[in-house]
This record gives C-alpha cells, structure tokens and sequence, in this order.
C-alpha cells in the first residue's frame, strides 16, 4: 500500500498528478525510471514515469493522463487513501553525462517524465533547453518547474494560444538554426512526435534519445510483451529501455504493438467500476 | 511370484475431459481416504526401499506411507514436512515418473505405488485438519529467535520459500523480497489454476507467515534496493531464488506481429492477472480462434490447455521431435490430448506470416526428421527440406527462458557461467560474494519445483550453520 499524500488536477478530467509516499523508491529514483502500479485487486498493472523524486522528504511524483480504466480509477483516489501496489523504481536511468547543449523534447503528457530527465541533465552541469508542445495552452504542462532549471522553455502549440504556432518540431528546428553545437536531445511523449523528432535529427547528426511506452505486463523482463526493435534487435523496454537511440527505433512496429489490445481496452474502460463485481 | 498378489494402481479420480477443458478447476480431483489408504497399503514396506533415493528432497515414502496405510494423516504428514517443504504442491506437480516412482521397486512392473498423488492427499487433508490448526497457532508461540539473526530472501519461488521456512523454523528472521505482487513465483505467475489451484500456495505461504517469515512484495532486488545495501543494511545473508523467467524467442522473421505471444506473458495474463475473467479482470485477454503453441515441455502444455480453455476452436502444440522426446510431464501430455490438443511432431518454426494489417495469420514450418543423438542423448532433429503454411491467429512459444536479468545486471560482481546463470558452490550454495547463496532456476536454469526446493533446504542449512543457528 503507498499513500498518496498530494493530488491535483493539472488540466481537469485530464491530467493528474500525484505525490506518493514511497521512501525506498525515491531513494533509488533515478532520471528515466518509472514505477509499475496496481489500484485493484483485480486490476491491471500500468507503468508511469516517475515525474519526480525526493529521497530526503521519502516522495515520488507522477503525472497521468486519464486514457482508461487505470488511469481513471487512479484518478478518481483522493489525498490520504492508498494505492494497492506501487513497484519500482524500474528500468534502466538516463545516461548522464557533461556534454554541453542538451535539449528536452516534450509532448503531452511526456513533458512530465521528459522534466525528471531535463533536471537529470541540468545537475550534471549540462545547458538544459525545454522544448513543449501541446494543442493549446492550457495544455501545457510544467512550464513554470522547467523555468527553475533550464536555461529557456521554448513553447509550441498547435492553435498558436501560446509559443510557436505549430509542433514542437518547429520550434526545435529554430532551435537548431540558432544552435548548431546541440550535442544530445531528448523526446518524450506520443510515438509520432518521437518520430518526428527522430527524423529531424538524423540529418542533423545529433544523438538522440527516445522513452518508449510500449505494452508492459511485469516490468522486470519476464514477460516480453514490451518488445521494441532497435537497430534491428529485440530488446525489451522494461529492462534494456526505456530509453532507445531514437535513430534506430523502429516506430511502426512500436505503434502497431501499442494497437494491441484496443478493443479489450474499450469494452473494460466502457464497463469501468460495474465489471468487478 | 510366490509372493502376494498386488492389486492395481489405484486411479486417481479426474474430471472428465469435455467438462474439464471448459473450465479451470483441477484437473485430478484427489484421492479419497479410502482411496489413499487402498494405495497406500500396495505399498511393499521394503528392508531396503529405493524410493527415497528417487527423490531430489529425500521425502521417506516408505514411513510416511506406512503411516497413511493405518489412517495416521498427522504421523504421516510429519515424516514428510521433515524434509519437503511444499508437499501439497509436490505432490501436483513433481515429474514422480522421473523421481521417486521411478525409484520404486514396483515401478518395472508398470505400476508403481502412487507416491505423488499419496503426499498430495497426505498434505490436503492435513491443511484441512484440526492438527494443522493447532500446529499453525503453536509455531507462532514455540518459535525461539536466536538474537538478531536476520536473513533476507530474493524472490518467493519455491527455492526461495524452502528456504525461508527452514532458517524460520531455526529462529531466524526472515524477509523475502518479491518483485511481483503475489508470492510464489512459477507457482503463481507459471502454473495454471486446473493443475496447482492458487489456495494451495497461500496456504504453504500462509504456513511460512506464522513462522513469522515477512513478505515484501513489490521490491525488486537490484533496483528498488541492492543486493550489497541488503547485507550493509543488517541481513547477515541472503539467499537469491529469482527464477528463469526470461522468456526466449526463436529470432525468426515475423516475431513482433499481433497474435505472438511468449507463454510467459500469455501464463502471466491468465493466471497472475486473472485475465481469464476478463471484463472482471482489467488485463486483456490475447484473443485467439486457430492457436499453435511452440514447444514440448511443461510450460507448452500448460499454454495450450489453457487456451483451450479460453474457448478456442483448435489447439495444436508444434514440436520438431517427436512425442517420445518432449520433455514434459507425461501425464501433462496425455491430459492435454484428451483433452483435444493436437500435436504436430517434427515440425520447426521458421517465419511468422502476416494478414498485412499487421496480425498473425499463419506459422510456416519446416518439417523435420530425427539424426543422430546430441549432447542431450536426444536424437537431433534435422531439416527435410520441405516447409508448410499452419493458418494461426494466436501463437504462443515456449521454447524456454534464460535467467532473470535484473539483479544479475545490477550486480556485476556476482559470478556468472557462460549461460548467464549465477556460479555457486555445489556443496553450500554460496555464490562470489561471500554470505550470498543462490539456488533454484536462476543457477541451474530452468528445471523443476523439487530440485529447486531442495537447492534452497541447502543452503538454508548452511546459512544456518555459519550463523549458529544449528
Ligand atoms: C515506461 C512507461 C512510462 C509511462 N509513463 C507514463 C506517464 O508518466 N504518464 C502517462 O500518462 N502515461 C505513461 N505511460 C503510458 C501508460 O502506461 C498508459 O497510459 C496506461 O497503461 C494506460 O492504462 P489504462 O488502463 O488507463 O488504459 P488502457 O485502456 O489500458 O489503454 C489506453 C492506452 O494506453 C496504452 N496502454 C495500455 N496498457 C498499457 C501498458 N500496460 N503499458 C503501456 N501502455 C499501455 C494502450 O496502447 C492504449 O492506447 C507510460 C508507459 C510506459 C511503458
Ligand atoms: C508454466 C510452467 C509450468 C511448470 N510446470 C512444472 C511442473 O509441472 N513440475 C515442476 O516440477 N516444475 C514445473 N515448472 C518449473 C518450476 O516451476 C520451476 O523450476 C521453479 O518454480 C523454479 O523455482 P525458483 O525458486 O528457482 O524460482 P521461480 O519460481 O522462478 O520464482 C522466482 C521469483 O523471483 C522473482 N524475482 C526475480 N527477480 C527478482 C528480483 N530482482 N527481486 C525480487 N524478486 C525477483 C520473480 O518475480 C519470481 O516470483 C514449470 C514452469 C513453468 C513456467
Ligand atoms: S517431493 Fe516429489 S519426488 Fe519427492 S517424493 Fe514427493 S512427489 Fe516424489
Ligand atoms: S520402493 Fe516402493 S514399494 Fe518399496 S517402500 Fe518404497 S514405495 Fe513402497
Ligand atoms: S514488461 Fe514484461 S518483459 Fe518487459
């Protein structure tokens, strides 16, 4: 059982986010790790990206986008009850190193477990640029905490209520016009914007990083349904990933594995709370 | 002869196969005890019995049977827990033809006695008694904890629970680490409900608890904590069961398409998350009308009858041997064929085909025929030439596992084989790193319960001996 000692809507019947007291987990919390959690005992098993860590205050924090039925029921838990099970900190951490001009792509809700990466970076002396791209405004996420530690936030949204008028692509490859010495990006969020984030760096010859959020069952390499493949091998994201060369990934496949199950996950999310029983 | 005559084996009642391909209740319903004493007095009572020797934990059949033949379940149960730890889940799932039956100085007549099945009803009847009460609330109070001897358990398999119990019962404190949400490994994530029904490994785990074992679920060693941080944090040893688990894939085109499936995942979805109730259950079920199932051993069947539980209209297991080489249980084989899984021999996987939206619709197979014999004794299966088109929508591969990576990763100092499987000394089960033991799956790769139960007893004992608790 893991307690949630903070909730918030960031954007409302959307995205959450939640602050959980889980002292061993955010005491070996690391960049690009994530936790896999249970909300019933007849629930399913969900990873989430763990947003943030505070090992001396014992915290976690994660940031969800209610999609279906475990993200709706973990939504629905208030400040003070608990959540049935919460395992981790999982997969590999982001590579850390000093390279010079880092820029952190995030899309959606991706731009919360691209801010754990972003601030990883920024430690370890890098300059942090923040690149985040929602529909509109209001759904941007974590523009404010990014300001804390990156050197600038630059914003694109597709309507133009904020930033560039556009996809974050855009505005990275402005970017990219000014700052031709950028030495690693970083995209988290949505399987097409990794893509196309991928796509704009290849010519470029800039190192890049990917978190893929494929199907995962354990999380501890024993299931092999989170099989991605990379530069033409199967790995598993759970434990060789999350984290790919996003060069080497190939995304179709990622997209059509992610496809699996979409008429089950209709039916579940349709019935949520009157199928248990 | 000139000797008495020996009645039959007696039967074991199952549930007949068309019921019991629609649902998921055992398979094999249990002896009665009438049943359980007219098998246990064939029993020949031998001056020097061969029974035992069969057995990987050295169960004494020939006591704990002649108890049984007078009715004793309480004497009888005791002679077994002395050295089987888990005997209601031995007595279901022990490969006996291979062990203590095959040891039995009846077995050359065809009908050895029914060791398994009697230490299955031995073991039930006891959990169900008054005596098991009784005994479960004394442990509680008799227990004599030597000072603060603290010794930590990674995984909650078999090996990992034998061990747990006997270094409990010695006075240690216990703590296992699991990184699912449920105890028991294999027992719980692997075997499905119709041949190890899930009450039985909570009633050995609820054993252990009073024993006052602490379970941890959720912590995955190597990641949530280290093996290192555990020794440094006050466990004077630890004993790592993590498993095979890995789950292998043959590198043939197609791997990734919709309607693959290791059985690892597909057992994992059925059993541990219960998918089988699925809308009950929240994980999706894999979907599937024409399924084949790649492999011969335990793991392939248990995927295969519990597709054809799941409403499939055919069922077929693909070996590229024969029947006579598959390593399964034979029982599990001929269940499965009542049952009305097809097998399909000497055969062997080599594409996947799509239906080009991206889901499985056929396996090509090549056909095989058997060589001369390989390192395994077993005759090797070597190409025709010639290949078929099976039409699948659902293939599951239980081809085998390699060891779980996680804490071997997080752990570098930890010595390993060429397999990737963990290095121990075979007398005390200690591993590169001193007051680490390791036993089970994860060092002798995948292979049985009982040998997995009797790596951890051990090493249990050792650890016992280096901090004087024996
Ligand atoms: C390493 C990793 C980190 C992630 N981090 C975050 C995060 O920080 N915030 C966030 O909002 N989402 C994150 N996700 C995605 C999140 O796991 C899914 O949104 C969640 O599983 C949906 O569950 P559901 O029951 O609510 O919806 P479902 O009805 O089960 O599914 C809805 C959608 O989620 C995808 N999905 C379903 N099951 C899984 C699963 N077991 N694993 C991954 N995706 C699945 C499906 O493709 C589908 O499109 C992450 C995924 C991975 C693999
Ligand atoms: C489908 C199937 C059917 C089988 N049928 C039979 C049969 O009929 N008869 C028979 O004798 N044998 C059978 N076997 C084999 C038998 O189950 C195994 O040999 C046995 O379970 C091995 O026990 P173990 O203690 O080594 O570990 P396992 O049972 O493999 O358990 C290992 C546990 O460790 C956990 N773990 C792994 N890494 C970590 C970590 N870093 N931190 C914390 N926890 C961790 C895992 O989650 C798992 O729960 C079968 C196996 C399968 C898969
Ligand atoms: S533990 Fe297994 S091998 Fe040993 S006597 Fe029991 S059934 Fe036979
Ligand atoms: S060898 Fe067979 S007949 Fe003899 S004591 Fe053992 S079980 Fe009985
Ligand atoms: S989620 Fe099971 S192997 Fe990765």
């Amino acid at each position: 059982m893991t307690r949630i000692l903070r909730r918030r809507d960031i954007i409302p019947g959307q995205t959450v986010e939640m602050v959980l007291h889980a002292p061993a987990i955010a005491a070996a919390a690391r960049p690009g790790h994530f936790v896999i959690l249970r909300v019933h005992p007849m629930g399913e098993r969900i990873p989430l990206t763990i947003a943030d860590a505070d090992a001396a205050a014992g915290t976690i924090t994660i940031v969800f986008l209610v999609v279906g039925t475990t993200t709706a029921r973990l939504a629905q838990l208030s400040e003070g009850e608990d959540i049935l099970d919460v395992c981790g900190p999982l997969g590999q951490a982001t590579h850390l190193t000093r390279v010079g001009k880092v820029v952190c792509v995030g899309g959606g809700t991706g731009i919360a477990a691209m801010h754990h990466i972003a601030k990883g970076h920024a430690q370890v002396g890098n300059q942090v640029t923040a690149v985040i791209g929602a529909r509109s405004a209001d759904l941007l996420l974590f523009e404010e905490e990014l300001g804390r530690f990156c050197h600038e936030v630059l914003v694109a949204t597709n309507d133009g209520s904020r930033g560039v008028r556009g996809l974050v692509t855009d505005a990275l490859r402005q970017h990219f016009a000014a700052h031709p010495d950028v030495a690693e990006v970083v995209a988290v969020g949505p399987v097409p914007m990794m893509r196309a984030v991928a796509e704009l760096t290849r010519p470029l010859g800039i190192k890049t990083v990917v978190s893929l959020n494929s199907i995962m069952v354990d999380g501890m390499g024993m299931c092999g349904a989170c099989r991605v493949r990379v530069g033409g091998e199967i790995r598993f994201a759970c434990v060789d990933g999350p984290e790919f060369d996003g060069h080497a990934v190939d995304f179709d496949e990622l997209a059509a594995r992610l496809t699996a199950f979409v008429s089950q996950e209709r039916q579940s999310f349709g019935c949520l709370g009157a199928c248990h029983g | 002869m000139g000797r008495r005559k020996i009645p039959p084996r007696v039967p074991m009642p199952m549930q007949a196969p068309v019921v019991r391909r629609g649902n998921f209740h055992e398979v094999a319903l249990g002896y009665t005890r009438e049943q359980a004493m007219a098998e246990a007095s064939r029993c020949l009572q031998c001056k020097k019995p061969t029974c035992q020797a069969g057995c990987p934990v050295e169960v004494d059949c020939k006591g704990f049977i002649a108890h049984l033949a007078q009715g004793d379940v309480e004497g009888a149960f005791a002679v077994i827990r002395h050295t089987n730890s888990l005997p209601a889940v031995c007595g279901r799932v022990c490969p006996q033809e291979k062990q203590c039956e095959r040891a039995c100085k009846l077995a050359p007549t065809g009908e050895p006695i029914a060791i398994g099945r009697l230490e299955r009803f031995v073991a039930d009847a006891y959990y169900t008694s008054d005596a098991c009460a009784s005994a479960i609330a004394a442990a509680s109070q008799c227990r004599m904890p030597q000072g603060d001897v603290r010794v930590a358990c990674v995984g909650s398999g078999p090996s990992s629970l034998t061990a747990a119990g006997l270094l409990a019962a010695l006075g240690a404190q216990v703590t296992v680490f699991e990184g699912l949400h449920e105890i028991g490994g294999v027992l719980v994530y692997g075997i499905p409900e119709f041949r190890l029904p899930k009450r039985i490994v909570a009633t050995e785990v609820e054993h252990l608890r009073r024993l006052g074992v602490e379970f941890r679920t959720n912590w995955v060693v190597g990641q949530t904590i280290g093996l290192r941080a555990l020794l440094e944090q006050g466990f004077q040893a630890v004993f790592v069961g993590t498993g095979a688990g890995l789950p292998r894939f043959p590198g043939i085109p197609g791997e990734s398409l919709l309607g693959v499936y290791s059985a690892n995942e597909y057992l994992t979805r059925v059993n541990l998350m219960r998918a089988y109730e699925f809308p009950r259950a929240d994980t999706p079920l894999p979907q599937g009308q024409r399924v084949t199932v790649v492999g011969g051993g335990n793991v392939a069947m248990d995927a295969a009858r519990t597709a054809l539980r799941l409403g499939a209209e055919a069922v077929t297991i693909v070996y590229r041997r024969t029947q006579a080489e598959m390593p399964c249980r034979r029982e599990e084989l001929e269940h499965a064929v009542e049952e009305g899984v097809r097998v399909r021999e000497l055969v062997a996987p080599v594409a996947f085909e799509g239906d080009g939206n991206g889901r499985l619709s056929g396996l090509r197979v090549e056909h095989m025929v058997l060589g001369e014999p390989d390192d395994s004794g077993r005759r090797r299966p070597v190409s025709a030439g010639t290949t078929e088109v099976l039409p699948t929508d659902l293939c599951i591969i239980g081809i085998g596992t390699g060891p779980n990576p996680v804490l071997l990763r997080a752990t570098p100092e930890l010595a390993c084989n060429r397999w990737g499987y963990i290095v121990t000394d075979p007398e005390t089960g200690e591993t590169s790193i001193p007051m680490v033991f390791a036993g089970g799956d994860i060092v002798t790769g995948a292979a049985t319960v009982v040998l997995a139960m009797g790596a951890g007893r051990r090493a249990a004992q050792e650890i016992a001996r280096r901090l004087g608790l024996v």
